[in-house]
């Protein structure tokens, strides 16, 4: 018990004080609501406040990078659902690209836009997800249930488009699947036209409610300096005024031809990336429309390109990326010329974003870890894989 | 046999009394835990608890059931003593104030056998029922911090770090906004106060906005409500002090903290609105309104204030720890130390003294909304611009 009596009033440079009392370690996790998975924390609090936080992870870790080598490249496609499991559309995404770009593929335009359509609904549904738990985190639970009723309605779209809610599987080398199902499109452009209110909705309740400021103004700051140090990408780094966007700065399918902003914060807290991300949801919205209006103006058309049966890349390496909703996911392909990887490496923004937590956590107090941790928003699929 | 007259009016009543509380809080507060998710779940855009019985209103039987039988899990090196006295402390305090709170006036009633029986809506009426609702009700906190300490459990430590801080800091303005109704009614009985609102002709919600303010928000804070329900921040600290209780005595901890809300309701109820009376007690004109009893008068002013209480919770974000002692110490704790004096000025004056403050303090409320809505209304229709990148950040895109 001796450990637990008097933590208040030490002194953090020391290991000792005058009583001979140490910080409290506080294990947050693997076992925790607010940690999103199997994440654990080992915290050195005096007080409240955060002396140290390091994050212990691997909980979740399934050797998916060694499995990877023992598939042959069609088969890998379900494996990459599973990284990070809320955004399974642009992990299939990242990876058939990397082969694609070894294969040097030409992929038929229809396909690239129902790519990017599927592409943004994953980013929306992702994103209100993370909205749906970085409020709940701070003690507001109604933007929960908001958010999954929208969430919802895309997971049934994905539904219908490929059978999967949640582990899509929808992306193949050299294109799709499936075409679309018929009247898909009218609901998917039914739910986009909508989106734009409800997404008012949620600002309603969070933007500028004052207790929803005082929590996250200033909160886990972390400059662009730092950001680009530590690799962060994805809304962290866009919050930190950095204006890095895959889509835009290394295009990929049809983005180039989209119409569409880059929202950039300049605070760097949790405020911003907040910000942030309410912003990218309606710009998501604006490129569903487009993809909507192209999708319908050319109604049919190839979905595959010219695949070989049996898919062998020649020998050598590539690095194909896409903008996932957490961040730069990369696939770094090394082959062989057999027709499994020789190895493939996954860049995952989750793991990378969350190398900065101790940084953005020092100082601050448990209340504000949660928000930190909510704000990167990590998928502990993709951080351990 | 002949019942003696002292031993009916001391014993009998006050024991038959004393039950019909006890069963009567603990059924209310399990029903509040249905409303409330019902409520919420309105306010949620989902439908809540729907199965057990009609519209589903027998669920807090069936989890009343559940907890009872659950295992009671006691943590390894906890206090036991200790741990098994924390939800003792907390729910005896939190039974024994609803003696005194005044659900309604003095009726008569005709019992066989016994004659005719004089007796009131309330159990007692002490002439320092409000010190002792005081006392009694800070009696719980020590609850809440030993049980936080006994579970041997880091979580379970802070939360009753947190909320030995944080009930301790809200005492205060909450006390001072009682002192201000005190002084307005001139006495410590809520029975009297009740019956002042009648004699000043008016309830004292009308001088008594700012205090009733105060005593509202350190009343959601001291029963560990959201937007204040740090103690026991779910997200945080998994469930603060009873983080390492489980089956009935966490039901008693759950069960108590309605009964508290219940509580801070009727004792603003009984200050500031009128108690049992009806709207506009002496205007002859509303006298229909007296069909209604004046307990029903008193649960329904409850009501909205329990409604305001899930309200609250399907709205804001939770405080931070630090933020909620700025909140409580610096800006509660002064306005309701100026609010004290200038109720205690204006009661001075007497009657008089105390309509001018409420006619001045409602004209103020009234513009300020007007105002702060204009203000609003002026502002740029909803959409997050766009935020301008910083010069210097458009590297990447060159």
């Amino acid at each position: 018990m001796s450990d637990l009596v008097g933590t208040a009033g030490t002194v953090p440079e020391s290991e000792e004080t005058m009583l001979g009392l140490r910080e409290m370690e506080l294990n947050f996790g693997p076992q925790h609501p607010s940690t999103h998975g199997v994440l654990r924390i080992v915290l050195k609090v005096d007080g409240e406040r955060i002396v140290s936080a390091r994050p212990d992870i691997g909980y979740l870790h399934r050797g998916t990078e060694k499995l990877f080598e023992t598939e042959t490249y069609p088969m890998i496609i379900p494996h990459t659902d599973r990284l990070d499991y809320v955004a399974a559309a642009t992990n299939n995404h990242a990876y058939v690209l990397a082969v694609e770009k070894l294969l040097a593929l030409e992929i038929p335009r229809r396909a690239q836009y129902i790519r990017v359509v599927l592409d943004e609904m994953q980013r929306v549904s992702s994103h209100l997800l993370w909205l749906a738990t970085a409020a709940i985190d701070l003690g507001a639970i109604t933007p929960f249930f908001y958010t999954f009723r929208e969430r919802e309605v895309i997971l049934d779209l994905f539904e219908d488009y490929c059978g999967a809610r949640l582990t899509l599987n929808c992306m193949r080398v050299g294109g799709l699947q499936e075409d679309l199902t018929p009247g898909w499109l009218e609901k998917l452009r039914a739910f986009t036209e909508d989106l734009g209110s409800k997404i008012d909705e949620y600002e309603d309740l969070l933007t500028e409610n004052r207790i929803w400021k005082m929590r996250t103004i200033g909160v886990g700051i972390l400059n662009t300096e730092r950001c680009i140090e530590w690799g962060v990408t994805g809304p962290p780094l866009r919050a930190a005024g950095f204006k890095w966007d895959v889509r835009r700065a290394l295009p990929y399918e049809c983005y180039s031809e989209l119409d569409f902003e880059i929202p950039v914060g300049k605070n760097a807290d949790t405020y911003d990336r907040y910000l942030v991300r309410i912003a990218e949801l309606r710009q998501s919205r604006r490129i569903l429309l487009q993809c909507c209006d192209w999708l319908a103006a050319n109604p049919t058309g190839d979905i595959r390109g010219k695949v070989p049966r049996v898919i062998k890349p020649p020998a050598g390496d590539v690095y194909a990326s896409v903008e996932s909703p957490k961040g730069e996911l990369g696939f770094y392909l090394v082959a062989n010329g057999g027709n499994k990887p020789y190895r493939l490496r996954v860049r995952p923004p989750s793991f990378i974003n969350l190398q900065a937590l101790p940084e953005m956590a020092r100082g601050h107090m448990v209340s504000d870890l949660v928000a930190i941790i909510g704000t990167i928003d990590i998928v502990l699929g993709e951080v351990d894989r | 046999m002949e019942i003696s007259e002292s031993l009916m009016t001391y014993v009998l009543i006050p024991a038959v009394k004393a039950v019909v509380v006890v069963i009567l809080v603990a059924t209310a507060a399990g029903v509040m835990t249905y409303i409330e998710r019902r409520l919420l779940a309105f306010l949620q855009v989902r439908k809540g608890p729907n199965r057990v019985g009609p519209e589903g209103i027998l669920q807090f039987v069936a989890d009343v059931v559940k907890l009872l039988t659950k295992e009671d899990v006691v943590p390894a090196k906890a206090q036991h003593f200790v741990h098994f006295l924390a939800p003792v402390l907390v729910m005896v305090p939190g039974l024994a104030v609803f003696a005194v709170l005044p659900w309604g006036p003095e009726f008569t009633m005709r019992i066989p056998g016994l004659g005719k029986i004089t007796t009131a809506w309330y159990a007692a009426d002490l002439n320092v029922a409000l010190l002792l609702l005081l006392a009694i009700s800070s009696v719980g906190i020590y609850g809440i911090i030993l049980g936080g300490w006994a579970s041997n459990s880091k979580y379970a430590l802070l939360g009753g770090l947190r909320s030995a801080a944080q009930l301790i800091s809200y005492e205060v303005p909450m006390g001072f906004a009682i002192v201000s109704a005190i002084l307005m009614a001139r006495s410590l009985s809520l029975v009297e106060i009740v019956e002042a609102q009648r004699t000043h002709h008016m309830w004292f919600i009308l001088p008594g906005l700012v205090s009733f303010f105060l005593y509202f928000v350190s009343g959601v804070a001291e029963t560990n409500r959201i937007p204040f329900d740090l103690p026991e921040a779910e997200s945080e600290l998994v469930a603060g002090f009873h983080t390492e209780y489980s089956g009935f005595r966490w039901a008693i901890f759950f069960l108590t903290e309605y009964a508290n809300m219940i509580t801070i309701s009727a004792v603003a109820t009984a200050l500031f609105f009128g108690g049992w009376l009806r709207p506009f007690p002496n205007v002859a004109a509303l006298g229909f309104l007296d069909v209604i009893p004046g307990v029903i008068w008193y649960v329904l002013k409850v009501a909205c204030f329990l409604f305001v209480y899930i309200w609250f919770r399907g709205t804001f974000p939770r405080y931070r720890f630090d933020q909620l002692m700025a909140l409580g110490w610096k800006t509660l704790i002064p306005i309701s130390l100026v609010n004290l004096v200038v109720v205690a000025l204006a009661a001075l004056g007497g009657w008089r003294g105390l309509r001018i403050l409420g006619a001045v303090l409602w004209i103020a409320a009234v513009g300020a909304v007007l105002i702060v809505t204009r203000l609003n209304a002026a502002r740029k229709p909803r959409a997050t611009p766009l935020i301008p990148a910083p010069v210097g950040a458009q590297k990447a895109e060159a």
